[in-house]
């Protein structure tokens, strides 16, 4: 059964935009888009640049589907997938999250 | 052993270095041995482009060796040395200084001298002739304590010499012979309107003066008397009266020459002497010797392929030339004077503007035989295809001149010419090699011209050039995507438009309007920088805040490990001691690494997210302000110290660096500028290295636009001389804002003038002429840019909200554990993956 977390209320997200919450020991990166009334979590690890800075990425979507572009090296990730757009066998874990009565959980194991 | 063949070179001028340029890169370098003899004590250099000398090019701007050419390529070369005698029976060649050579082959290259005529008191002192880097050097010396110029001699070069004596603030005048100027290239018609137009430059033209006589002037060195009883009193007398084959040697080795002089040469381009060659302006050709460089490259072109046993000839050579001289153009082609039997001719003068045209056609009216173009020559490109590809003219030829008051178009189009037409000449590219140039793939301007070399000579062709890349890429059915990307079907220019006239303030707004989707890194990034460009708000409002990259988003620099750098402002690479001790005390308070950048000022790394501001505090607090290191926006002014302290300096670099970039810090572009002021012309700041580079001179700033370092460095553009501060900075303010309109999403300003159709001249022409009426906006968009400058990160550490960003967790106020640093040198640097690995084991024992 998921176990969901709590890190904090709505307005700690950044709209159109990622923040980055620790899960446990997890660093977990969360970006929301209001318009769409929605909320993502992938891992925040970059795998190209061995560094923990994907919350800081610009976010977006290329054909169709939803994304964040590393802030190093510009690669792109899908937000609902953790797939990678440019290297087929590199992927990110990716997490449940939701916001329930203005605050946000995350789950590690949905 | 040794067994290939001596081949020597006698010259080392711009046609003689064209031969060796063109041996070395055909099957023949390693045939011969080849040894050069170069009188001057320079290697050969661009004699055409000379003038520019005076405005602040170096005598190695001007060259035209390559870095290590010689060694690289085996040629023993002889400079200041000059070749005395060829024994022809002994083949063997020596120079003045002794030096004997056993050659198989000679090529003559020993070009021209300037003819001076034979009037009395031709040889007294401040008589000179304009020919080569020692001689402007004399000119300029002399000069100095001139007040008065005289240049004998209407032709081109006289012309150009008019300029130079014009450029060193004489008072010029320009005595001609034959009754008109360019009595060569243009008829009484165009001469006329050629001379009205440099006397409203300031330049007194006499035509028709026979000079009799050179004596002691009064109020002035010399006085010339002429055969009509007029004098004129001057200081330097220039003579720019044509020139003559330096045929000397030729002769004392018992060539053949022509009637007048000159090395006689059949269409291989040899002399009497099967061994011995002669190309360029020392050779005569059925009669004719070529005074321009073209046809000396088509000489040098011609022995190569002759000693490689080919079947080339020389064939003569189309003299056709355009000038633009202190702002006026001139152009001839073909016959001109209308020689041709029963040659019909057509012309067109417009008296209000200053413009001359003149047509010869064929007695059919099919052909076009030649022309003269004074005051407006942009249909020179199209008139010359028509000569020289023996287009069928259309069935008005005077629609080719008379000017267009229709929409309809009177060009030729590019699909009209044969692959064998010669679109640049400089280069001898033809529309064939352009053609296929694109479609192995360049499809811009800018690829073109790297790959076939077009338009990198004088530029004239660029236009044309665009039109058969333009042409070729809709034939081949290649629509070039100029989209920003998916989001948006505009390009960046379209885009800053649509901003502009719908005083768009949001991405959403605009994706609403002109988009699709949500948005991408690409096209976010872009508009992001459009409207800080255009309205200058504060980056990190709300609305801006998804817009900006992580640099932009945390006002720092990531480095790979997803620290950040911090680089506080210093105005001109000026820094106090107490600035200094400051950010030295910040920086050992948050165990930073130190660093100096390229940019004259201290780069602070290794910053968590979550110590800028804090760091940032301290640092305003110590008088320092934001660098703006991490935006696509002004960097830095560099600056030698100047006539502050310098024995050499003209003028005060620091200071005008300083006031610069107090204006413009702040200014978002579409990719990051950055500026260098330089004191005098040695140039301590490298100024021709940047995107707006400044030189002091006696007179004025010169200032140079679009050049760039790193990767594919581009030498600035002269874009204006001796100007005074306050036209300096108009022009600063409409060049940056016409590139913060037109220019693609981080395409630097050298990429960007790569790419303009019309290039420097245009570039000239919407910012100097106004042609396209927007000066004014220009600078009113930068007086905004100017007026509502903010301090980025004083901004952002009077807003809690803002802070509140600055943490590596949202929900903790652990720091990221994965940044691990080492010591190097005394200093900190990242950890390397082993070093992480090593460093968790020792933190879990």
């Amino acid at each position: 059964m998921a176990q969901w977390i709590d890190i904090g209320s709505e307005a700690d997200l950044q709209a159109d935009s990622g923040v980055c919450a620790l899960v446990e020991t997890t660093q977990v990166a969360i970006f929301y888009m209001p318009k769409d009334n929605k909320v993502y979590a992938i891992n925040n690890y970059d795998p190209f640049s061995k560094a923990y800075v994907l919350s800081r990425g610009l976010i977006g979507d290329l054909e169709g589907k939803i994304m964040v572009a590393s802030p190093i090296y510009k690669q792109h990730f899908n937000l609902e997938t953790g797939q990678c757009f440019e290297d087929d066998t590199v992927r990110v874990d990716c997490y449940g999250v939701r916001i329930e009565n203005g605050r946000v959980e995350v789950s590690l194991t949905e | 052993m040794n067994n290939k063949q001596t081949l020597v070179v006698i010259g080392n001028g711009m046609v003689g270095q064209h031969f060796l340029t063109g041996l070395m890169t055909s099957s023949l370098r390693k045939t011969y041995e080849v040894v050069t003899f170069c009188e001057e004590n320079r290697v050969a250099y661009d004699r055409v482009h000379l003038t520019e000398f005076f405005s602040g090019k170096t005598a190695e701007d001007l060259s035209l060796v390559e870095g290590d050419f010689f060694e690289e390529n085996g040629i023993t070369i002889h400079i200041g040395d000059k070749a005395k005698t060829i024994d022809r029976a002994r083949k063997l060649v020596t120079s003045e200084k002794g030096v004997t050579i056993a050659y198989d082959k000679i090529i003559l290259a020993t070009g021209s001298y300037p003819f001076v005529p034979p009037i009395p008191g031709h040889q007294r002192e401040q008589c000179l002739v304009y020919r080569t880097i020692e001689d402007l050097e004399t000119i300029t010396k002399i000069a100095k304590k001139s007040k008065v110029g005289a240049v004998v001699g209407g032709g081109l070069l006289g012309l150009e010499a008019a300029k130079a004596l014009k450029d060193l603030g004489l008072k010029t005048h320009i005595v001609q012979f034959a009754p008109r100027l360019m009595a060569v290239q243009v008829d009484e018609g165009g001469g006329t309107m050629l001379e009205k137009k440099i006397e409203d430059l300031g330049i007194s033209v006499h035509t028709s003066k026979n000079t009799t006589k050179i004596v002691n002037g009064k109020s002035c060195f010399h006085k010339m008397n002429f055969a009509d009883g007029g004098e004129l009193e001057t200081d330097i007398i220039l003579f720019s009266a044509g020139i003559r084959p330096r045929d000397n040697l030729a002769s004392a080795s018992g060539l053949a020459l022509g009637a007048r002089g000159g090395i006689q040469i059949d269409n291989q381009c040899r002399t009497s002497d099967p061994d011995i060659f002669a190309i360029g302006e020392c050779a005569i050709w059925q009669g004719q010797i070529f005074g321009l460089v073209a046809p000396g490259y088509a000489m040098a072109r011609t022995v190569v392929n002759v000693l490689e046993g080919g079947d080339a000839e020389f064939t003569g050579a189309d003299m056709s030339t355009k000038l633009k001289l202190m702002g006026v153009d001139v152009a001839s082609i073909g016959d001109a004077h209308a020689h041709t039997k029963d040659a019909l001719i057509y012309t067109y003068q417009n008296g209000a503007d200053e413009v001359y045209k003149r047509l010869v056609v064929s007695s059919d009216k099919k052909q076009l035989l030649g022309a003269v173009l004074v005051g407006d020559a942009s249909g020179y490109g199209t008139l010359l295809q028509y000569c020289l590809n023996e287009i069928e003219l259309p069935e008005h030829p005077d629609s080719l001149i008379l000017p267009s008051r229709s929409d309809e178009s009177v060009g030729l189009g590019v699909d009209a010419l044969p692959d064998s037409a010669q679109i640049c000449s400089c280069h001898d590219v033809s529309k064939g090699q352009i053609c296929s140039a694109v479609e192995s793939g360049c499809m811009t301007l800018g690829a073109l011209k790297d790959e076939t070399k077009a338009a990198t000579g004088c530029g004239g062709c660029s236009a044309l050039l665009k039109s058969v890349l333009d042409s070729e890429l809709e034939k081949a059915g290649i629509e070039v995507n100029t989209d920003i990307c998916e989001h948006f079907a505009h390009t960046r220019q379209d885009l800053y438009n649509l901003v502009m006239v719908e005083e768009i303030k949001t991405f959403d707004e605009l994706l609403e309007n002109h988009g699709q989707g949500r948005g991408c890194e690409v096209c976010r990034q872009a508009v992001g920088s459009i409207l800080a460009s255009y309205w200058n708000e504060y980056v990190l409002e709300k609305n801006h805040l998804s817009l900006q990259d992580t640099n932009d988003t945390f006002l720092a620099n990531m480095q790979k490990d997803g620290t950040y750098s911090v680089v506080p402002r210093m105005t001109g690479g000026e820094v106090s001691p107490d600035g200094l001790i400051a950010v030295g005390q910040i920086a050992k308070k948050y165990k930073l690494y130190t660093k100096i950048t390229g940019g004259q000022r201290v780069d602070l790394f290794g910053a968590r997210v979550d110590q800028l501001p804090p760091i940032w505090k301290e640092l305003i607090d110590a008088g320092f302000e934001s660098g703006h290191a991490y935006g696509k926006s002004l960097r830095t002014v560099k600056s030698c110290v100047g006539s502050t302290w310098c024995r050499f300096g003209v003028d005060d670099s620091v200071g005008l660096a300083v006031e610069l970039e107090n204006r413009y810090k702040g200014l978002r572009a579409p990719h990051k500028i950055k500026f260098a002021v330089s004191g005098c012309t040695r140039e301590c700041a490298e100024a021709q290295g940047k995107d707006i580079g400044i030189i002091a001179t006696e007179s004025g700033w010169n200032l140079y636009v679009c050049g760039n370092g790193g990767m594919k460095p581009r030498h600035g553009d002269l874009f204006a001389t001796d100007l005074d501060k306050e036209t300096l900075i108009k022009y600063i303010d409409r060049v940056l804002i016409f590139y913060v309109r037109t220019a693609d999403r981080l395409q630097r300003t050298s990429v960007w003038m790569e790419n303009m159709e019309g290039g420097l001249d245009y570039l000239k022409s919407v910012v100097i002429d106004d042609k396209l009426n927007i000066s004014a906006s220009l600078e009113t968009q930068m007086q905004h840019v100017v007026d509502s400058y903010q301090c980025e990160w004083k901004t952002t550490l009077e807003s809690e909200e803002k802070l509140k960003r600055f943490r590596h967790f949202v929900n903790s106020d652990k720091t990221d554990e994965n940044i691990v640093f080492v010591e190097e040198r005394g200093q900190i640097r990242p950890a390397d993956e082993e070093e992480r690995e090593h460093f968790k084991l020792v933190e879990v024992a």
